[in-house]
């Protein structure tokens, strides 16, 4: 019997309370999430049915308890840490980055950190400069760390399974206003793998690039160009890192022309490394235009509904951007 | 072994760590190792001492001057100079060198390049050793400079909170590179610092290697007993410099050898004389077959392959 749509919220309970189902070395650590059910209300419920021990309050230190986690996946459990808002990833960039991410490599191959690190990323909830960032390019930038961006419950509930499965630590951002984005997810447990793209849409005009939150805010500008009569292919990345430069590849060498969309600042965001790896390689000559990057402005996120919806990319801002890249004459320099 | 033979071996694990140290330092100076090295050389005793109180199973974390930890948790020396040599086979096949040695698997979790890096890290081991139900335990070595860390107070919290089996073993050596305990705390112990997390605060002479091993004798069966963590500080003092880089600025020769002449290895070899262990200046032999075996060590780590470039992509997932 088919059941009624899930929020990605529920998605990720559901992730959860299926890997704690099946594996008793899997735990849930966090602030605030055992009877509050976690700030967004994602592990609302689980403490009831896992215990304190398996769902587990700490106290305010973000730091501890990623380093716990780490030290706990290195004796061979399968830590889940959630970070309530990933700005605060910030306290834990030790644990994260010179731990977690270079143990094994540091130890020569010996010893592994399958940890989950969950957080939710972006703006638009007026929570201002420090609960609204967009770090995860960070983390990219680290070898030995995953970074994935699901964008719709489907993938929330199986890339968090693939995630758990994982023998590396996997940083799992979540968004704010995707927890209550609904969709169809099957209720029994399924994997969506780490490190494949997904084309959410075909289309051979032009190519957008995206991931996370703003895959919808791609595929509505992609109705309104289709409105227009261009037909954009949308390639959702939902893995950062490591990333599948093949699909966009792929795309890009069909349509010539490439626009990513991301919610992090511009200046050295991933979508810098989306146009590096098709510009430099044999894709470069499949371009019949410059690629355009919609990003969020380079500044801190401000408070007031006004400036903040300034500063990140819109629906809107996706179609101008792709219609003055349209519009742009092929190979002159002007 | 009997215990007679169970203490002379202690013996001959602070000779191993010391003469492993100093042939590291000679070793630098003539530039046949690169990189970095910190030398645990007058601290032995805190490491044998408090390793020598585990049993199967348990597991401990060190740090950047981590050699002396190693040695007393039974790692291979030979693997060991192999890893400081950048060899293929060394314990981290030439990735990881002196701050990084470990044998997960056997329970060495880890030198730590990072000061207080493995603060944290050890509350995971305890946390498992707690979920699953099982008797062991986790030492965290660190050293006083640790101590005025974020990391320091959030892992003495938790381990505190949720009773977790964990000795956190202070190593206060009196300055952090060059910065004085004194200038840099204002509590007149480390482990005054206990009592913020509700948990025993001990302070030791690490210098005296019986005094370390009963009073980590102590905080584990505190931690077994799931009674939680212990802060147990060993008074002790390095003789060479930070890292291989051994200016002084910082300190007397007065005071150095003043620390020198309370030496751990002297004191605990004269301790043994006197239980009849050994005969007197016996322990001179002992120290002789050591220094060979840390040259063999070393000789034989040299002639050892080098591990191929393309390695150097590899191990960065599982």
């Amino acid at each position: 019997m088919p059941r009624e749509e899930t929020t990605y919220r529920e998605a990720l309970r559901e992730a959860m309370v299926n890997a704690m189902r099946e594996n008793p070395e899997v735990f849930l650590m966090g602030e605030d999430v055992g009877v509050y059910g976690g700030a967004f209300g994602v592990s609302r419920g689980m403490v009831e049915e896992f215990g304190e021990d398996r769902v587990v309050d700490t106290p305010i230190s973000e730091a501890g308890y990623v380093g716990l986690c780490t030290g706990a996946a290195l004796m061979g459990m399968r830590p889940i840490a959630e970070l309530q808002f990933s700005d605060f990833i910030t306290h834990c960039m030790d644990q994260l980055v010179n731990q977690a991410a270079k143990i094994r490599y540091m130890f020569g191959g010996e010893g592994r950190v399958p940890m989950v690190v969950r957080t939710p990323g972006g703006a638009g909830t007026g929570a201002a400069a420090q609960h609204s960032q967009s770090l995860e390019a960070w983390f990219v930038h680290v070898p030995g760390l995953k970074v994935v961006m699901p964008s719709t419950p489907y993938d929330a509930k199986g890339m968090l399974l693939s995630a758990i499965d994982d023998d590396n630590t996997v940083l799992f951002y979540e968004h704010k206003l995707l927890y209550n984005k609904k969709g169809e997810v099957p209720e029994e447990p399924y994997r969506v793998p780490i490190g494949e793209a997904r084309v959410s849409r075909d289309g051979g005009d032009v190519t957008i690039v995206t991931a996370g939150l703003m895959h919808h805010y791609a595929l509505e500008a992609a109705e309104a160009l289709a409105d227009g009569g261009v037909e954009a292919e949308v390639v959702d990345l939902r893995t950062l890192s490591p990333m599948d430069d093949a699909t966009v590849r792929r795309s890009v060498e069909k349509t010539g022309k490439l626009v990513v969309v991301e919610e992090d600042v511009k200046t050295a965001g991933w979508g810098a490394e989306v146009v590096s790896r098709i510009v430099e390689g044999p894709s470069f000559y499949a371009l019949d235009r410059a690629p355009a990057r919609v990003a969020g402005a380079d500044v801190p996120i401000p408070y007031n509904r006004d400036l903040e919806a300034h500063v990140r990319p819109t629906p809107e801002r996706v179609v101008e951007a792709t219609r003055a890249l349209l519009d742009a004459r092929a190979g002159v320099y002007a | 072994m009997d215990d007679t033979a169970n203490r002379v071996e202690l013996l001959r694990q602070m000779l191993l760590s010391r003469y492993f140290d100093e042939k590291v330092n000679d070793l630098y100076a003539e530039g046949k190792v690169h990189g970095t090295a910190h030398f645990y050389v007058g601290q032995e005793s805190v490491a044998v001492g408090a390793i020598s109180a585990l049993k199967e199973g348990d597991v401990i974390t060190s740090t950047h001057r981590g050699h002396g930890h190693a040695i007393a948790f039974g790692l291979d020396v030979d693997r060991m100079a192999a890893e400081l040599l950048g060899q293929v086979t060394g314990y981290c096949h030439g990735k990881g060198g002196s701050m990084h040695i470990a044998d997960v698997g056997k329970g060495m979790l880890g030198a730590n390049g990072i000061v207080g890096g493995s603060m944290g890290i050890v509350c995971g081991a305890a946390w498992a050793f707690k979920r699953r139900g099982q008797d062991h335990a986790a030492i965290c070595f660190f050293g006083e400079g640790a101590a005025n860390e974020g990391i320091f107070h959030e892992s003495l919290n938790m381990a505190a909170i949720w009773k977790l089996p964990v000795i956190f073993l202070c190593e206060n050596n009196q300055y952090g590179m060059s910065m004085s305990v004194k200038k840099a705390t204002a509590v007149e112990n480390i482990s005054d610092r206990a009592a913020a997390y509700g948990m025993p605060g001990v302070t030791v002479s690490g210098s005296d290697l019986d005094e370390v091993r009963e009073a980590t004798a102590t905080a584990l069966e505190r931690a077994r007993a799931g009674e939680g963590p212990t802060l147990l500080e060993a008074i002790t003092y390095r003789y060479l410099g930070h890292s291989k880089s051994v200016a002084n600025l910082y300190r007397t020769r007065e005071e150095i050898s003043t620390w020198r002449k309370r030496d751990p290895i002297e004191r605990f070899a004269a301790v043994l004389e006197g239980e009849g262990a050994l005969q007197e200046g016996e322990w001179r032999n002992l120290e002789e077959q050591v220094k060979e075996r840390i040259d063999e060590a070393f000789d034989k780590a040299s002639r050892d392959p080098d591990p191929e470039p393309e390695s150097a992509l590899e191990d960065v997932y599982a």
